[in-house]
């Protein structure tokens, strides 16, 4: 295999999807093409010798050559995200090696069997990368996001999703609030449960390929629906994200 | 000259009686990280296994395996994903217990752990011996969940936390040094988190040797 040495990168943007959320666009001298769903592990060092690392799931598209887009949620105490949101600007380097992983990836099977794509917060990462590459390779196969979020102002990539929904009569955005949904919201409010994933279902002309991402709580119930709907295990790929200190 | 991150610093210190693998941080949580569902595994069908290499393949059924010694084990644990938690507390088998209910063949070198649910994972024979892994059926004084891998999980604790197959079913004792789920998705042979042996290009040229003729 080719080997995954550390690059250093440049930021070339910085976008703040919600007040929580930050994506960091960086380009790579050593870029290669990656699956989308893969990741990147991101190493800081300081001056006294001390470095950490983390992962973060690639949020562009490989059609994006020669840069990567990271979304990175701050988590409280976070010692990455919490330098990355507010110790880094535009022009300062990055320390990279990636593309990482090789399992949460789409496409996996036939590009063209239906996709049920399920995330919870910040696991709409790596799905978002999915339906970026579906987007931009012209893939039209049945695919719906199912995405849970507590309140309005935590839909990461809410504009670009609506577009890509209005645009594309083969993609259906389902959006649940499980806290508090906007004035008027007529759509789900409820966390995501059997009745809402068999109706996600029912938006697809056959079985899908799933691809859960989020909180554990919401994997693990997720995938435990998905396999009560009858779907098989190896159908049901799970990637779980949530704050472990990082 | 190594390259700095302006400005940046540790936010926890890690000095005290535990020390950290290159590259990874501590958390109080227990973290779960798997590919797919959790599997739901019937007690009154589970079974574990020691075969492969060995003179006489052996079996336990659930009461028979938790009639054998158990002992606690207080391992610190470190998982790829960059999350180490110290002071675990387990009860379970001991490995050397279980393997001296076998035989090995002696070409018997290396062994795959494979779980309900499909999953598998390579380790040296030699890492599973002399008190370094054991069968986990107990964890902080109550049964393994089945999030965290019950209801029973190879714990092979100094190496990276996948090696510690979840929903673990038995282990096939074999000569060649096979790569298991993760190992063939691109992660280490071997997974030493003090050498930060995260993936395969990080292995021991003589590692990835023995990786590479396998795969030809």
């Amino acid at each position: 295999m080719s080997r995954l040495d550390w690059q250093i990168g440049t930021v070339t943007a910085i976008a703040a999807d919600t007040p929580r959320v930050k994506t960091f666009t960086i380009a790579l001298p050593r870029w290669t093409a990656h699956r989308a769903g893969q990741h990147y592990d991101l190493r800081l060092s300081a001056p006294d010798g001390y470095r950490t690392e983390r992962s973060y799931s690639i949020a562009s598209p490989p059609e994006q050559t020669g840069e990567i887009a990271l979304t990175v949620e701050l988590i409280a105490d976070g010692e990455v995200s919490g330098y990355l949101h507010e110790g880094v600007a535009v022009g300062d380097q990055l320390e990279l090696r990636g593309p990482i992983g090789g399992y949460f990836v789409w496409p996996a099977g036939a590009p063209d069997a239906p996709l049920l794509l399920v995330a919870g917060g910040s696991g709409v990462v790596p799905l978002m990368a999915m339906l970026r590459h579906r987007q931009r390779a012209g893939l039209h196969n049945p695919a719906v996001l199912l995405f849970s979020i507590r309140t309005p102002e935590e839909v990461i990539y809410q504009q670009e999703l609506e577009a890509m929904a209005a645009a594309d009569a083969a993609f259906t955005l389902l959006l649940t609030y499980t806290r508090q949904a906007p004035a008027g919201w007529a759509g789900y409010h409820r966390r995501v449960d059997a009745a809402m994933l068999a109706e996600a279902v029912a938006h697809l002309p056959g079985a899908p390929q799933c691809y859960v991402c989020g909180p554990t709580g919401l994997v693990e119930s997720v995938a435990t629906l998905l396999q009560a709907q009858g779907l098989p295990d190896d159908a049901i790929r799970t990637e779980r994200f949530g704050p472990t200190g990082s | 000259m190594p390259f700095v991150n302006k400005g940046f610093h540790a936010k926890r210190p890690t000095e005290g009686p535990h020390k950290l693998p290159p590259g990874q941080y501590e958390t109080q949580d227990f973290p779960v990280l798997t590919a797919g569902p959790t599997p739901r595994i019937n007690l009154a069908n589970w079974e574990f296994r020691l075969e492969g290499l060995v003179e006489n393949p052996v079996k336990w059924s659930w009461n028979e395996f938790n009639a054998l010694p158990q002992q606690d084990f207080n391992p610190d644990i470190h998982c790829v994903t960059k999350w180490s938690k110290f002071d675990t507390k387990w009860r379970g088998v001991s490995l050397d217990t279980l393997l001296e209910h076998v035989q090995l063949q002696p070409e018997a070198e290396f062994a795959l752990a494979f779980s309900y649910g499909g999953y598998t994972t390579n380790v040296p024979l030699a890492d599973l011996r002399n008190g370094q892994a054991f069968i986990g059926l107990q964890y902080e004084g109550k049964p393994l969940t089945p999030e965290h891998g019950g209801p029973a999980r190879l714990v092979v604790p100094h190496l990276y936390f996948w090696k510690s197959a979840k929903w673990v079913q038995g282990l096939r004792l074999m000569g060649v040094n096979k790569p298991g789920f993760w190992e063939e998705a691109g992660y280490s042979m071997y997974g030493d988190p003090w050498k930060e042996q995260r993936y395969g290009s990080d292995d021991d040229a003589a590692e990835e040797a023995s990786t590479s003729s396998i795969r030809l």
